[in-house]
């Protein structure tokens, strides 16, 4: 069997406290392949969590335990911390959600992005510079020449959340975790981004986990979705079979969310229940 | 411009009136209290006084404008030869002063905040705590009673050893410049040994602030979200912490520091006293003591000046560092 590029066997983030530890992520399991997978979930449910764990950016005192979590065959449970960084940026990157807070205020864009490329490849300043001109191109930004000397503040949110996705992608890992990269943005930009981001995704051959809550936008963008409930994973299917979800916390999510096509006059409200927590999980298809 | 021409204005007027308000005769304190009458009204006249409140002070500010502060009572000199004299002595002392706090304050700071909760932090927020509480004139004492009186490592009061005094002919005003510029090696050990003392007491008190201020400043940053972005492009930590948060703190520490040092020019009353340092505190409070108004008011406004100055000299830093002023 092919070693998947990453594969995650029980995982759990846990932050003590006096009283009693709390588990935010309560043993997720899942592997990636060269594809696009979907994690959703309701906020509090771990799924950002999840995706900091796997670069190994959980804040003290959270911990962080898992069987096995490797990279390429390559345990990253227990790898130092120097290998840590040659691998975050490089093997495995993040975009989050709001370009005005995860951009430097006081950094050109430039100045940012080259930073990242340096920090993994040794090129000269002026080759980095092209580069990333050339990289500021690929995500359909016009007059990338302007742009590289600009600072965020300078910048809309659809363009600041392109130039992340440059970014991340300028050292060319091999996964990309987006985490909610498009809910701070506007309704009009949202899927221009998401189709410049899927592209490069695709075209390079790269795995994508997309953390969000918006159960349509993952089905339409995703090859495979794990929902997440409560810090587990409640159901794993296929996008293209969501409609065939057995849980009911999926079917609760699906009936939850207005339909142009087919308008209701009451919408379905999300009733949890709590033997979910502790409830296997489901597949839709096996 | 207009505001610093506004507050310059203000400033000379509130002195101004403050020096017109106080129960003191200027009269009285030119002529002595056993002058005849004739010779009181013609002194009185001299002075100007009879002329109305507004003339009085267009003719202050006018003389002002010119340098001219007015002649001191107590050392019979022109206040502003006076404070040429001075104000060196002070600006050497808190300009050492700073930089002590600066130099030793930040990285203190930024380290208690990265090694947040761990014994390095207690360190810096127990030394912040004493610089904080402590009165100065106590700390000063003590300096004095341990590392002159009993150890001998430094000297006591004053600029510089007895033997040494009035050897250097001033070219800046400042001891320790003008020694060395002279080639006055013994001169400049002795002035070293003399002012190395205040100058950690007050450095002392500004590296408590200083460190306080970056810890704080530096927690915020930390949490910030463009840190993930750092660590996730695999940044060392180094870099994550001077080349991202603290590239973000600068503009709030220039103010901090300016602050500081402001306050240090403004003399350090006690300090100076304690030390027998002949800066401008001391010159300001002696004379207030001598009811020499027109020396309080020359050294209120130059002081009130460099306060200004250094106001202008951050926000000017403030545009060279942080592009979203600009």
């Amino acid at each position: 069997m092919i070693e998947p590029l990453l594969n995650v066997e029980n995982l759990w983030v846990r932050f003590p406290s006096r009283n009693a530890d709390f588990d935010a992520v309560r043993g997720v399991s899942f592997t990636l392949g060269q594809e696009r997978l979907g994690i959703v979930g309701e906020s509090g449910s771990g799924k950002s969590l999840t995706g900091r764990a796997l670069l190994r950016l959980i804040q003290s005192p959270g911990i962080v335990e898992a069987d096995r979590m490797t990279l390429h065959g390559e345990n990253i449970l227990h790898a130092s911390e120097a290998r840590m960084r040659q691998l975050r940026g490089g093997q495995i990157s993040m975009i989050m959600q709001d370009p005005k807070f995860s951009l430097n205020p006081v950094m050109s864009v430039g100045q940012q992005m080259s930073e990242a490329l340096r920090a993994h490849k040794k090129v000269s300043k002026s080759q980095a510079r092209i580069q990333t001109i050339k990289m500021l191109d690929e995500v359909a930004i016009r007059d990338p020449e302007r742009v590289f000397d600009l600072f965020p503040h300078e910048v809309s949110g659809g363009m600041g959340q392109r130039i992340m996705i440059a970014m991340m992608l300028l050292p060319n890992p091999k996964i990309l975790i987006a985490d909610e990269p498009t809910s701070a943005l506007d309704v009009s930009v949202q899927i221009q981004v998401l189709d410049i981001m899927d592209k490069l995704v695709r075209d390079r051959g790269m795995g994508l986990i997309f953390i969000s809550h918006d159960l349509n936008l993952v089905a339409k963008f995703c090859d495979r979705i794990i929902i997440m409930y409560a810090g587990r994973i409640v159901e794993t299917c296929k996008a293209s079979e969501l409609r065939q979800a057995k849980h009911p916390y999926t079917l609760g999510l699906l009936n939850s969310v207005p339909n142009l096509e087919h308008p209701r006059d009451r919408l379905d409200v999300l009733k949890r229940d709590p033997a979910w927590r502790d409830a296997p999980s489901v597949s839709a298809c096996q | 411009m207009t505001t610093i021409f506004v507050t310059l204005l203000g400033l000379l007027f509130v002195t101004f009136m403050i020096g017109r308000v106080m129960p003191i005769d200027p009269v009285l304190a030119v002529i002595g209290e056993r002058a005849t009458q004739a010779q009181y009204e013609e002194t009185f006249i001299a002075l100007g006084l009879d002329q109305p409140l507004m003339v009085q002070f267009w003719i202050y500010v006018r003389d002002v404008m010119h340098g001219d502060f007015g002649q001191s009572i107590r050392t019979g000199q022109e206040v502003s030869s006076d404070i040429a004299r001075v104000f060196p002595a002070t600006f050497e002392l808190a300009t050492l002063g700073t930089l002590f706090g600066v130099v030793i304050g930040v990285p203190l700071g930024v380290l208690a905040a990265v090694r947040r909760g761990t014994w390095i932090d207690q360190i810096a927020r127990f030394v912040g705590l004493i610089g904080y509480s402590m009165p100065i004139f106590w700390l000063g004492l003590v300096g004095l009673l341990v590392f002159y009186g009993i150890l001998g490592w430094v000297s006591g009061p004053g600029r510089v050893g007895i033997f040494y005094q009035g050897i250097v002919e001033p070219i800046t005003g400042m001891l320790l410049v003008d020694s060395l510029l002279r080639g006055e090696w013994d001169v400049f050990k002795s002035a070293f040994s003399h002012i190395i003392l205040p100058a950690s007491l007050l450095g002392y008190f500004s590296l408590a602030y200083i460190s306080r201020m970056t810890r704080s400043f530096m927690l915020e940053q930390m949490n910030s979200e463009y840190i993930i972005t750092a660590r996730v492009k695999g940044l060392s930590e180094w870099q994550v912490v001077w080349g991202h948060a603290f590239r973000n703190i600068r503009i709030q520490l220039i103010t901090v520091i300016a602050l500081a040092y402001a306050n240090l020019l403004e003399g350090s009353v006690l300090t100076e006293i304690i030390f027998a340092w002949p800066g401008i505190g001391q010159y300001i409070t002696t004379s207030l003591l001598a009811n020499d108004m027109n020396a309080v008011l020359g050294g209120t406004i130059v002081i009130g000046s460099i306060f200004v100055g250094i106001n202008i000299f951050s926000d000017l830093l403030y545009r060279f560092f942080d592009p979203r002023a600009k």
